[in-house]
């Protein structure tokens, strides 16, 4: 093989979101040399796009607020797989990753007493459920998402992170050892393809939406790491957990906050009727997002949607006032002009659930150690690697994910994988290597493209994905219209090995990176295919016409899938936090 | 419905110069596309044509061009606004060297960013909590902090196309003073210290083409004028 460049750190971060950000500014500051590998700079990542906040006890709004309570709510939320140690460790370190953002500058809305804004969100309460709403999501404006990428990315700007903007990571490169040596990687800008070795990599490449045909995420969201991990060999974990969420925008996608309802907005039918009093009488249009995109879909079903094909419903927030809204929600008054042509002072928005996170990923430990299984079944750390936020699974979210819990994940679980790459690096790794061959397996199918002299289009075989997706592995899930999406994926997977790369340069080549994309988007769909399939029961976000209630006698398991047997297999759920007893599972409503 | 789209072709690869390249997309009746649909329809007919995005909801800012010969991000802008005289023409940022097609070096763009030192220095112990302010010292940060580093007004501003080494352009002096505003930062002096010479803050002749094209209505003008006056008070 031609011999490429090598350039060495003792940890690399792949993605520039909210996750990769903090986990950088980690290493850094605590004086490892460290790299941040992102395929756009690191501001046009997707965590730019939340709105609403971040969900966290810090008692401002509520000085009695306690992150007991939160813990409850993420537990029921996750329908009870989400892992009561790794929720735990989230809601009690919360408040002092909260605050270190304000130290680094984060614009917070602010109260009257000069504390952090916090307003109320979906599946929030008080007192373990018997109080009442909580207030718990801290936020900037409606634009908490936008404010914390730029505070993150600046924090590293200050404290001098090494970043490789506009690189992408094509696969990892794993030694015979089994253990992870780093990753090969294009600079976008010139076509070079490069070795970056590092003792430990951290996948933080975040979601991977656009598996589907309409969805609320970046059209960067491919799901890279995920990808990269599964060509690897390695499991993933609860793939079939996607969250729909309930205000889309119709015909467009683009997400409206939860936030909307959580100061006082409201879902109403084609018949103005507010239907969520019908589905959740306590919490109404605050329960949790899997209760509400399923009943928008049911009241749509049923004949009640709006608009002359009856196909979505409004959410109506115009009896908020001018002020109001202007003040406290003034990127969805900008957004809904845009892309519904509705003012919303006026008249209220179109939505429509739409695919909007990953619950699943890359099974880690609390402190971003990525997990295989043994051959007992038991965890086992995987060597060199690492992953946290949207593209690992800790798990914190479980089946279903509270609104404002993503950004919390990012800064907690991105903060203890730098925590824990130091505390490894300080008791010494072994050496760990990779030759000549393991570079080159890494390589494989990016020189399969580039060889390429006829055959599929990239665009045509990525929207045939998104449709099987969209149609077939949505809010509402059965046996016979899977097994339909799974041989579709089967024969699509015929067209993906046959992509063709029309375009062969170097200097910019976005339809070489595309490609790449649609095969990790390939690997994320078959892995939630199979998962869907597997898991007979209807839990949190996965929701099976043909098996409607909850199993906890056989389910209440992390599903694992193993790509290299395409076999499914069951892992425990944590429940024994440190400090408490554990919730049990209870019938959840709200 | 077919639509003529003139876009920018370089590829240093194989061009000596860049050249203008016709072609022609069908877009749908009664639907009002933005212009980065319609980038996605050229490249599916022709892959080798470059550009820049990632929301698709105008919160990025990756994906700024120069539209029918004005400025702005091509996902927030419908072709309603955007086809002058039956034609859609698309050009990259101007003022900064092209890397491919619509793609531009930005380099010199963030550097002036990473000049006026874009994060909150406070050199005092923090609290055990968030540092407490007040909603009206909050109340500053509007219209400032919002920016998505789009570089728009930059690219728009003539102080900038001649000295985008030395003028910190409209972009980047947003950024100073959103800094400068913020209660919690204590750096007040060194920051305008760090202006103080004929280029980085004054260079700005008050034209306000920033202002006509921040895609977000923000007001780079403004923050300049608040920063010169704190310079002038400075000096007294």
């Amino acid at each position: 093989m031609s011999k490429i460049r090598t350039l060495t750190f003792d940890a690399i971060v792949i993605g520039g979101g909210g996750a990769g950000l903090r986990a950088a500014l980690q290493l850094t500051e605590s004086g490892v040399s460290a790299a941040c590998i992102s395929k756009v700079f690191p501001t046009r990542s997707h965590t730019v796009s939340a709105q609403g906040g971040i969900t966290c006890a810090i008692a401002s709004v509520d000085p009695d607020d306690d992150w007991r309570w939160h813990m409850y709510d993420t537990v029921k939320g996750s329908d009870y797989i989400g892992d009561q140690d790794a929720i735990e460790y989230m809601c009690s370190v919360g408040p002092q990753a909260v605050f270190e953002l304000d130290h680094m500058g984060l614009p917070f809305s602010r109260t009257e007493e000069g504390r952090i804004y916090q307003r109320p969100f979906g599946g929030q309460s008080k007192n373990f459920g018997k109080g009442g709403q909580a207030a718990r999501t801290c936020a900037a404006a409606d634009r908490t998402g936008h404010a914390l990428l730029h505070t993150l990315h600046q924090a590293n700007i200050k404290s001098g992170t090494t970043f490789l903007n506009e690189w992408y990571a094509v696969d990892l490169v794993k030694n015979a050892n089994g253990q992870v040596a780093g990753v090969i990687a294009i600079d976008i800008e010139s076509g070079e393809v490069a070795y970056v070795k590092a003792k430990a990599t951290v996948l933080a490449t975040g979601g991977a939406g656009r598996i589907y045909a309409s969805t609320t995420n970046a059209l960067i969201n491919t799901g890279d790491g995920v990808g990269m991990a599964l060509r690897a060999g390695y499991m993933v974990q609860d793939m079939e957990m996607w969250q729909f969420h309930p205000t889309g925008i119709y015909g467009a996608g683009t997400l409206v906050t939860e936030g909307c309802r959580g100061e006082g907005g409201f879902l109403i039918n084609g018949e103005g009727e507010r239907f969520m009093e019908r589905y959740a009488p306590n919490a109404k249009d605050l329960a949790g997002r899997d209760v509400v995109a399923r009943s928008m879909i049911l009241e749509i079903m049923e004949g009640r949607g709006a608009g002359p094909n009856k196909d979505h419903v409004l959410l109506k927030l115009d009896h908020l006032g001018e002020a109001e809204l202007h003040a406290k929600l003034p990127g969805i008054c900008e957004l809904a002009k845009t892309f519904a042509h509705a003012d919303p002072v006026k008249e209220p928005i179109p939505v429509v659930p739409t695919c909007h996170y990953m619950m699943g990923g890359i099974p880690t430990n609390i402190g971003g150690q990525a997990l295989m299984q043994n051959a007992q079944g038991e965890d086992q750390i995987i060597e060199g690697l690492y992953a946290c936020g949207e593209a690992a699974c800790v798990s914190v979210h479980g089946a279903n994910r509270l609104g404002g819990n993503s950004l919390l994940d990012l800064v907690v679980f991105g903060r203890a994988a730098g925590l824990q790459i130091k505390k490894s690096l300080e008791e010494g790794f072994d050496a760990i290597d990779a030759n000549d061959a393991d570079i080159e397996a890494a390589m494989v199918r990016l020189n399969r493209l580039n060889e390429s002299s006829a055959g599929e289009k990239v665009a045509d075989v990525r929207r045939d994905l998104q449709n099987i997706m969209q149609l077939n592995f949505g809010v509402f899930r059965q046996e016979d219209n899977m097994m339909k999406g799974l041989e579709a994926l089967d024969a699509l997977k015929g067209r993906l090995a046959n992509l063709h790369l029309e375009d062969k340069s170097n200097i910019f080549n976005t339809a070489r990176i595309e490609a790449l994309e649609l095969e990790n988007l390939f690997e994320v769909a078959y892995a939630t295919a199979v998962s869907a399939l597997e898991r007979k029961e209807s839990r949190g976000a996965h929701a099976r016409n043909d098996y409607q209630e909850r199993d906890d006698e056989n389910w209440l398991k992390h599903s694992l899938y193993f790509p290299v047997d395409k076999r499914i297999g069951r892992r425990k759920v944590n429940f024994t936090p440190k400090t408490m007893e554990a919730f049990p599972p209870q019938t959840r409503t709200y | 419905m077919s639509l003529q789209v003139s876009v920018y072709r370089y590829n240093p690869e194989q061009d000596s110069v860049p050249h203008m390249q016709d072609f022609t997309v069908e877009v749908p009746e009664g639907k009002d596309l933005m212009v980065l649909d319609v980038l996605a329809l050229i490249k599916e007919q022709d892959d080798s044509f470059v550009y820049r995005r990632s929301c698709r909801e105008g919160v990025c800012g990756s994906d700024g061009m120069n539209i029918g010969g004005t400025n702005g991000l091509a996902c927030i802008t419908p072709l309603s606004e955007a086809v002058r005289k039956e034609k859609l023409v698309l050009r990259p940022l101007p003022g900064l060297p092209v890397i491919r097609d619509l793609v531009v070096d930005m380099s010199l763009f963030y550097k002036q960013y990473e000049k006026v030192r874009p994060y909150l220095i406070n050199d005092t112990p923090p609290p055990a909590t968030e540092r407490l302010q007040s909603p009206e010292e909050r109340a500053k940060l509007d219209g400032l902090y919002e920016c998505v580093l789009c570089a728009c007004c930059s690219t728009a501003c003539p102080s900038f196309w001649w000295n985008p080494d030395k003028f910190v352009g409209p972009a980047g002096l947003l950024q100073s003073y959103r800094f400068l505003a913020d209660s919690r930062d204590t750096a007040t002096e060194e920051r305008l210290s760090d202006l103080e010479d004929p280029f980085s803050v004054f260079r700005c002749r008050g034209i306000m083409n920033c202002v006509d094209v921040c895609p977000k209505g923000l007001n780079p003008t403004q923050a300049i004028g608040h920063i010169r006056k704190m310079l002038l008070e400075k000096g007294s």
